[in-house]
């Protein structure tokens, strides 16, 4: 059995620089651990998890919604980790849609903020903040102690369930809290059957399918409009 | 917040050796400096102590209270943090509005009125600078002088931290002396970070900072009080001759 740790967040709040800081102290403590990052385009964050000495490999989404493609994969995901002997799989998102959150009942999530970003952040993001179990926040060092806890307040009152902590992605100094409740959490389980926290919204509209031409005579299937006064 | 003391157990400098200080225990109403060139661990040491760290940094430091372990909430809860900390930042980057942004600060810490929290600092921000902080300016638009000064009065006023860290104060383009005097409680514990001789001179005592570890303690002696004084009279000669100078006077 191993712990699934899904990883998510905004694009540069520091997730690859946390988990980095995250292997090497898990490591140090003789855990075996194995990442999987899943981006939409293209991404090294493969190479630099591979340099940090564990088995990672990447998944691209490409035209479909990163989340929507890690649930559609997570077995297979969490079956490699499995064959790699990882006690500890680590999962980065890409980050980049802000309706679905890819966390499952049993993984155990991880949104991670940094504190540079706008205050008004935290209550764009969705479920990947409002679900979680661990909110962490980075780029402390970049601000005064004031706006940190300004920025955890704001945190915790869209989620006060989540355990929140300060981490420092590039000195690595707080890690340490982070670790301790990813082993407080008992979550390992085998991955089939497991459901998702929230649901994955599907977009089918005539855009999805490859429809370019802007009007209303172009567009089929679910269109929603906004409201605009006249 | 109630307690006499904090203990800072020694642990490794960076070549992994045992550190000379092996234990240090600072009562409240002391002040220390730290100082040390650049990289010999200062802000690391500050870092260790706001974190009330438990043997799980790198320097392997383990922060007591009362010579006890502290429980791990004191660490996680904004209002039960006892340390504020005064960071090198000269800039605000929230884009919030100073009124705004002092409310939910005041709130964080759990003030009972924190409207007033708020005027308050304010008011004791605008003593420190010379131009004064309007309740609507956005943080980002404040200059260099005035966010300093806003977070000078924020550490100073947000009492119910009992342990004050300063790092650097001299790079605030204000009133160094004016600044050290509005931070001062006589129930504090206070440590100082500086390259400054006057600061490091204004602590009692002094911990001397060498690759990586905590490597001396030294206690303020007779001949170095006089030299305080004579740095002190000279930084208010050079106060005053700056406001001349800006008044656009002759010397
Ligand atoms: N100053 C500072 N920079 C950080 C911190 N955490 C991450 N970074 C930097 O932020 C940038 C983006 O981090 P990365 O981990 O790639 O973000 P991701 O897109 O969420 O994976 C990198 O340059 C990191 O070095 C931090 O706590 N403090
Ligand atoms: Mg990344
Ligand atoms: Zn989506």
């Amino acid at each position: 059995m191993q712990k699934i740790v899904i990883i998510g967040g905004p694009p540069a709040a520091g997730k690859t620089a946390v988990i980095s800081q995250l292997i090497r102290l898990l490591k140090s403590d003789g855990k075996s651990v194995a990442v999987c990052k899943i981006d939409c385009l293209q991404t090294r964050d493969d190479e630099s998890y591979r340099m940090l000495g564990v088995p990672a490999i990447a998944g691209l989404s490409r035209d479909i919604c990163p989340d929507h493609f890690l649930a559609a994969n997570l077995e297979e995901i969490a079956a490699w980790g499995i064959r790699k002997a990882a006690e500890i799989l680590i999962i980065e998102t890409a980050g980049l849609c802000h309706r679905c959150a890819p966390a499952t009942k049993k993984t155990i999530a991880v949104c991670v903020l940094d504190c540079v970003s706008s205050i008004r952040v935290p209550d764009k993001i969705g479920p990947v903040l409002t679900d979680c179990d661990i909110a962490v926040i980075t780029k402390g060092d970049m601000v005064s102690q004031a706006e940190t806890e300004v920025f955890w307040q704001s945190v915790s009152a869209l989620n006060s369930r989540a355990e929140i902590v300060e981490v420092n992605g590039v000195t690595g100094s707080g890690v340490q809290y982070l670790k301790r409740f990813i082993d407080e959490i008992d979550a390992a389980h085998s991955i089939v059957g497991d459901e998702l926290r929230s649901d994955m919204p599907s977009a089918i509209c005539s855009y999805c399918i490859g429809e370019r031409r802007i009007g209303n005579m172009y567009q089929q299937g679910v269109v929603t409009k906004m409201e605009i006064p006249t | 917040m109630t307690f006499k003391s904090i203990t800072i157990l020694g642990g490794v400098d960076k070549d992994g050796k045992d550190e000379n200080i092996r234990a240090l225990t600072i009562e409240r109403g002391e002040i220390y400096s730290v100082i040390g060139f650049t990289g010999s661990g200062k802000s690391r040491l500050i870092r260790d102590i706001e974190q009330l760290a438990d043997r799980d940094t790198v320097t392997k430091r383990q922060i007591l209270i009362d010579g006890k372990t502290p429980d791990y909430s004191m660490r996680r809860d904004p209002s039960k943090k006892i340390v504020a900390h005064l960071t090198q930042n000269m800039n605000y980057i929230m884009d919030l509005q100073c009124g705004d942004f002092l409310r939910l600060r005041a709130e964080c810490r759990k003030m009972t009125d924190a409207k007033k929290n708020a005027e308050q600092i304010l008011e004791t921000a605008n003593k420190l600078c010379g131009e004064p902080i309007a309740d609507y300016a956005q943080l980002t638009s404040l200059s260099g002088g005035q966010s300093r000064a806003l977070m000078i009065a924020d550490t100073a006023i947000n009492t119910n931290a009992p342990i004050i860290l300063i790092d650097e104060i001299e790079n605030a383009g204000i009133d160094k002396k004016a600044a050290m005097d509005t931070l001062l409680g006589s129930d504090k514990i206070i440590i100082v970070v500086t390259h400054d001789p006057m600061l490091a001179l204004s602590g009692k005592k002094r911990i001397i900072m060498r690759n990586g570890g905590m490597d001396g303690l030294l206690t303020l002696t007779e001949k170095e009080k006089e030299v305080f004084s004579k740095l002190q009279t000279l930084s208010e000669y050079s106060l005053e001759v700056q406001r001349n100078l800006r008044l656009g006077k002759t010397l």
